[in-house]
């Protein structure tokens, strides 16, 4: 296996254009190394982000919009005077991931370039409508996040790219996010089902909706269906059931070690109701 | 210390000093199964079976061994069946040797094929990719009903003892039956009759500390063994068995051991680092990988039960019934025998007849795991038993005082007991406020009791006085959870010298008789009484130098608060003689002085528990939180009474973990699916409440201060205990476990 | 391919040596620098015997490259006392008899360390979330929750 670090994205990209064999790029390495450890993936080029001038940085935008870098980790996010106010589903999420030891080193771009269906960070960016830069040989391009994974441990990144930011839109008003997994301990697990929600309001009216779901199909699902069944709505217990059942009914998971169909199918409607009760509560300024 | 944490009889006995091996232990110190290293040393590494049942066709090695940083091969061919020093191994060795290196046939999933030495842990694990391994997969079969049923691929022909009924299926190894009375006759009697199937999956001791070992062997057939394990000198017997050299020319240095719980009874790797040795004439050190502890050593059996209960509506039990049949991997020995006898042992029963069934599936090799087989059947009866209070509306508490085991009661497994703690615990579950506390909606509370039989077992100890007065006490028995301070107590109640002036090691085979393995809890009380009786030992001789110093007889002189006075009035009038004071002048009034004690102690004590747990269950997802637990049990006498906490709250810990998250998946494929922490699911730090404990102490006859062990009871009732809880709060029988959050939901849904 | 050279500090000394880019800082620490306070129980970041602080941050040694340590500061179990004065942690872990095997005690405390320096007054709830990567199969954690409360309450007195 052969080390890099380089100094700028242009210079990571160029490096994993010209590898021959496996190439990994390193963050927080929670993942690689794990992966490198069991031999279940041996890179021949890793190529580590960290000594990138900036890549730790979390930063708000003059338009309140949030540039985060891809070597930012769950603690730091957590730790942020200000990003939690903003968006306490994607921080709360971030910081959902493994221990403290975990969350020392784990970043949003690693979750989210793992590929796994499960990521908890992953539904909860979609639900805020997060997108990412990705560098690459021929430049940068902007992409939704719900946009990167493309199946199990599989992504949309070519030859070559990589993520090089994270941003996170603007809050605005009378909005909140939430986003909860279920889990059979209460640390340390990989999410069964996970719930994502952000949603804006007037009055009491939602008006504005992105429900998304974890760890129930081969990639995390933005569920159009779930955001009708509560915009326009102020969140009542019928708005609530139908959310239940569109969510239920967007899964399309499998039996494994981790929970069964029905399991995951069933607990996907209980945890969006649960979430969108936090965001609404948030998006009504009573949980800040 | 407080005075009131003192007992009046005892001095030391009963308090609770720091833990001599604390320092080194809090300072990153303490030297571990993998804490060593030696000049030369090589790093081993072995090549597994990803086959569950799979016909071993032919091991290429060459390009391993051509690898320039490969320093050693070993196969099969290299152990002590196969070469010139001893031909033929029978019996557990032979099993013990088939797993540690797969023969013709790979059994299960993580079997071991081959291994390498090489200059690297990274370049053995390396050169294992080199090994040329031909496989011809046969058929597996891992669930233990399916291992019994007429069309079951069998594991091997033969493997089955005498006490197999004829007509069994081939992987039904061994069978037990016991009991005494007429159940047929009792359950006519019951008013109310329950009759139950239950399930549990095999779970892993999970210690935290991987197997871990360096050998050092010469083709002179004199070798050197470090590792971690709970007994080194059946780590001793078994390596030499295996190399096929002397017993005594194997020397074994026991690590500090990160937990054990039982699976650190037998050996894996260190017969395999030895040969690697012997054939690289080099040190090897071998270190398992989390995966490889939990895919290839010994998980504990899972297990099918089936239970029936009679009872009248008074809460007399007229007579049980139990079926209990265990897998317990490649290789016989399950415990379903243990399972069978342990099941009902709380109970003063008229009628009771249990079976029990070892079976074998391709499976890694079970080892014992804390109380072995006790807490499945645990958890079948105690179930039953609640439903029958559920249902006739009687409370759990009374209706097992109603039933309980006492002094004189003929055992449900034979035996008569002696004086037992079984009604003390009861008793103190009753009158515990946890009890009587009120509970929340969605929660339930479940109680059980816990039966161990407890062990002596081959025990020596060697103690040696010093001439400034203190003492050093040599033990062959691991310190598993702090046994060095319990040692020092007990030899300073003896010897009447402070606590910190008493030093105890754990000695290697070489400097020791034999000791059996830290297990059957019985550490405390059986190198505890060896202690007493070396520390005895040599109070005899100290009397003796006093009675000769003062020209009295020897029986003119007795020891008291550590010095030797005259034994009464007529032995004359002598200054009482402190230890130290004997001890200075020993060389020239005859020599070092020293006690020891070697024997098979017999009466360790059956050791009895009783479990209070509140759970409480999230109805939408099935999710389980325990909110409040309590053990109580009977100690005999608690030695240390903090460590005895410890045992008591780490087997409720391990207990919740079997009983909510823990098992061991296979896939179709036969191989094991959650060989990490990530998805064998332990308690971790926020899953647990704080666990309550109340220390009963009805003195165990057969010890001279009246210990019983503590360390296995503590598991049995929890498995009872939180599904009873947890059924109670559902609404529903939670009749297999874990009781995951899937199957709970499930039941609740089925249960409309 | 060939090994690459490291420098970095470890409980305050400067330290070199030479790592294949496979191998973890908790290989690089236990068989190049003989620090074999840190364990490996998992080698996956569930267990955290491991556990080490780098520039201050907790993280599981097991799950970083021994490359990665160049230029840092790290703190592992071997350097929480002060020569012979044993941290309050260390001390109160003996008195509580919060570890019983003793493997997982090197992360319990470089963990609590770190808790403790963050939140001097940690509620239970809070320490037991912040050790839940610190997995201990022997005590049922009572007693090390207990322990780190009891230490922090006595450094809350004491300063």
């Amino acid at each position: 296996m052969n080390y890099h670090s380089p100094a700028s994205f242009a210079e990571a990209s160029a490096l994993a254009a010209n590898a021959t064999g496996i190439t990994r790029f390193l963050a927080g390495g929670t993942d690689v190394l794990v992966q490198l450890r069991s031999e279940l993936v041996t890179p021949e080029t890793l190529i580590d982000i960290k000594k990138i001038d900036g890549v730790s940085d979390i930063t708000q935008n003059a338009d309140g919009s949030w540039t985060l870098g891809v070597a930012a980790t769950g603690a730091e996010m957590s730790e942020h005077p200000t990003l939690g106010r903003d968006w306490p589903g994607v921080v709360e999420a971030m910081d959902l991931i493994g221990s403290t030891q975990i969350q020392g080193r784990a970043t949003l771009t690693g979750n989210l370039c793992n590929g796994s269906p499960a990521a908890d960070s992953v539904p909860a960016m979609v639900a805020a409508g997060v997108t990412v830069t990705v560098t690459g040989p021929g430049g940068d391009r902007e992409v939704a996040v719900e946009d990167i994974p493309t199946g199990p441990g599989k992504t949309s990144l070519t030859k070559g790219e990589l993520i090089s930011a994270v941003h996170i839109p603007a809050r605005g008003d009378n909005a909140g996010d939430a986003y909860l997994r279920f889990i059979p301990r209460t640390e340390m697990d990989i999410a069964v089902v996970g719930a994502g929600v952000s949603l804006r309001l007037d009055g009491d009216t939602v008006t504005e909706a992105r429900v998304s779901l974890g760890a129930v199909a081969p990639t995390v699902l933005l569920v159009e269906d779930c955001a009708e069944a509560i915009i326009g709505s102020t969140l009542d217990d019928t708005a609530l059931e139908a959310l239940a059942a569109a969510a239920s009914a967007a899964c399309k998971p499998i039996d494994d070690k981790r929970g069964t169909i029905a399991f995951r199918t069933e607990v996907a409607g209980v945890l969006a109701k649960r979430a969108a009760k936090i965001a609404y509560a948030r998006a009504k300024g009573e949980d800040l | 210390m407080a005075l009131d944490d003192r007992k009046s009889d005892f001095t030391f006995v009963g308090t609770r000093p720091n833990r001599p091996d604390g320092l080194d232990k809090v300072t990153g110190r303490a030297k571990f199964g993998a804490d060593i290293s030696a000049p030369g040393m090589l790093h081993g590494a072995i090549l597994r079976s990803p086959h569950a049942h799979a016909r071993i066709v032919k091991i290429d090695t060459s390009k391993a061994e051509a690898h320039k940083d490969v320093k050693a091969v070993v196969t099969r061919a290299d152990f002590s069946d196969k070469v010139e020093f001893k031909p033929g191994l029978s019996g557990e060795f032979w099993n013990v040797l088939e797993n540690v290196m797969a023969s013709d046939k790979a059994l299960y999933d993580g079997h071991a094929v081959a291994a390498v030495a090489a200059t690297s842990a990274l370049a053995a694990r390396d050169a294992l990719k080199l090994i040329e391994v031909e496989y011809e997969v046969l058929p597996h079969v891992t669930d233990v009903d399916k291992a019994m049923a007429p069309d079951a691929p069998i594991i091997r022909e033969g493997a089955a003892d005498y006490s197999v009924p004829e007509g069994m299926h081939p992987n039904v190894v061994r069978y037990h039956e016991s009991g005494h009375g007429d159940v047929d006759a009792g359950f006519a009697e019951a008013d109310l009759v329950i009759e139950d199937s239950f399930a549990t999956e095999a779970t892993h001791q999970g210690y935290i500390e991987p197997h871990a070992c360096m050998g050092s062997l010469g083709s002179d057939g004199k070798g050197e063994l470090w590792c971690t394990t709970q007994g080194h000198w059946i780590a001793q017997k078994t390596c030499a068995a295996l190399l096929g050299i002397e017993t005594s020319q194997l020397r074994v240095t026991a690590s500090e051991i990160g937990g054990g719980f039982g699976g650190k009874t037998t050996v894996f790797i260190e017969p395999v680092a030895l040969a690697l040795s012997r054939k690289a004439n080099r040190p090897v050190k071998i270190v398992m990988s989390r995966s490889e502890v939990f895919r290839a050593t010994g998980p504990t059996a899972s297990a099918s039960m089936d239970i029936k209960i009679g009872m009248k509506k008074d809460g007399t039990i007229t007579a049980a019934q139990g079926i209990f049949r265990l897998q317990g991997g490649a290789f016989p020995g399950a415990p379903g025998d243990m399972t069978a006898m342990c099941a009902f042992a709380p109970y003063n029963l008229t009628n009771v007849r249990q079976v029990g069934y070892d079976v074998m599936s391709n499976r890694p090799k079970q080892a014992a795991y804390r109380a072995p087989g006790a807490p499945m059947g645990a958890f079948a009866v105690e179930s039953v038993l609640d439903e029958l209070c559920n249902q006739l509306g009687l409370d759990p508490v009374d209706v097992r005082l109603k039933n309980a085991a006492h002094e004189g009661t003929k055992a449900s497994y034979g035996p008569t007991y002696e004086r037992i703690g079984l009604v003390e615990t009861l008793e103190a579950a009753k009158a515990h406020p946890h009890y009587s506390a009120p509970l929340k909606p969605g929660q339930g509370r479940g109680i059980s009791c816990g039966f161990w039989f407890n062990h002596g077992g081959e025990t020596s100890v060697s103690l040696a006085l010093s001439e400034d007065g203190s003492a050093q006490v040599m033990v062959g028995t691991p310190d598993i959870g702090g046994s060095r301070a319990s040692m020092a107590l007990m030899a300073a109640e003896v010897l009447g010298i402070p606590y910190e002036n008493i030093r105890v090691t754990v000695a290697d085979t070489a400097t020791l008789g034999y000791n059996d393995v830290s297990h059957g809890s019985r550490v405390t009380y059986a190198s505890g009484l060896a202690t007493i009786k070396a520390a005895r030992h040599a109070v005899e001789q100290l009397c003796a130098r006093a009675a000769a110093s003062w020209g009295i007889p020897a029986d003119a002189v007795k020891w008291e608060n550590g010095c030797a006075v005259p034994s009464g009035p007529n032995a004359g009038d002598f200054d009482p003689r402190p230890l130290a004071d004997i001890t200075a002048h020993m060389g020239a009034t005859g020599g070092p002085i020293s006690g020891h004690f070697e024997a098979t102690p017999e009466g360790a004590g059956v050791s009895f528990g009783t479990h209070i747990v509140d759970a409480e269950v999230d109805p939408e997802t099935g999710k389980t939180s325990i909110t409040r637990y309590t053990v109580i049990q009977d100690a005999g006498k608690a030695i240390h009474p903090t460590y005895v906490e410890g045992q008591y709250q780490g087997g409720a810990a391990q207990g919740i973990g079997w009983a909510l998250n823990e098992e061991y998946i296979y896939g179709d494929d036969g191989r094991l699916q959650n060989s990490i922490f990530l998805d064998y699911r332990i308690p971790v730090a926020s899953d647990l409440p704080m666990i309550d404990t109340v220390i009963v102490e009805v003195p165990n006859p057969g010890h001279p201060f009246g210990v019983r062990g503590v360390g296995e009871t503590g598991i049995v009732p929890p498995l009872a205990a939180i599904a009873n809880a947890v059924s109670n709060a559902a609404g529903v029988r939670m009749k297999q476990l874990p009781m995951s959050p899937p199957r709970i939901l499930a039941a609740l849904k089925d249960n409309g | 391919m060939s090994k690459l050279h490291v420098s970095t500090t470890v409980n305050g000394d400067t330290v070199e040596y030479l790592c294949d880019p496979r191998e973890t800082l908790l290989d690089c620490l236990r068989d190049k620098l003989n620090l074999t306070g840190a364990k490996e129980g998992c080698g996956t970041g569930d267990c955290g015997a491991c556990s080490v602080t780098v520039d201050g941050r907790l993280v599981c040694s097991c799950l970083m490259l021994g490359v990665e340590a160049e230029g840092k500061q790290i703190e592992t179990v071997e350097g929480i006392a002060d020569g012979d004065i044993l941290h309050p942690l260390q001390k109160k872990m003996i008195e509580y008899a919060a570890l019983q095997c003793g493997i997982c005690t090197p992360g319990v405390l470089v963990a609590a360390k770190s808790l403790l320096e963050k939140n001097p007054n940690p509620t239970e709830e809070e320490t037991r979330y912040w050790l839940a990567g610190n997995l201990c199969r022997c005590t049922g954690y009572d007693k090390i929750i207990r322990a780190v409360m009891d230490t922090a309450a006595e450094m809350r007195e004491a300063s």
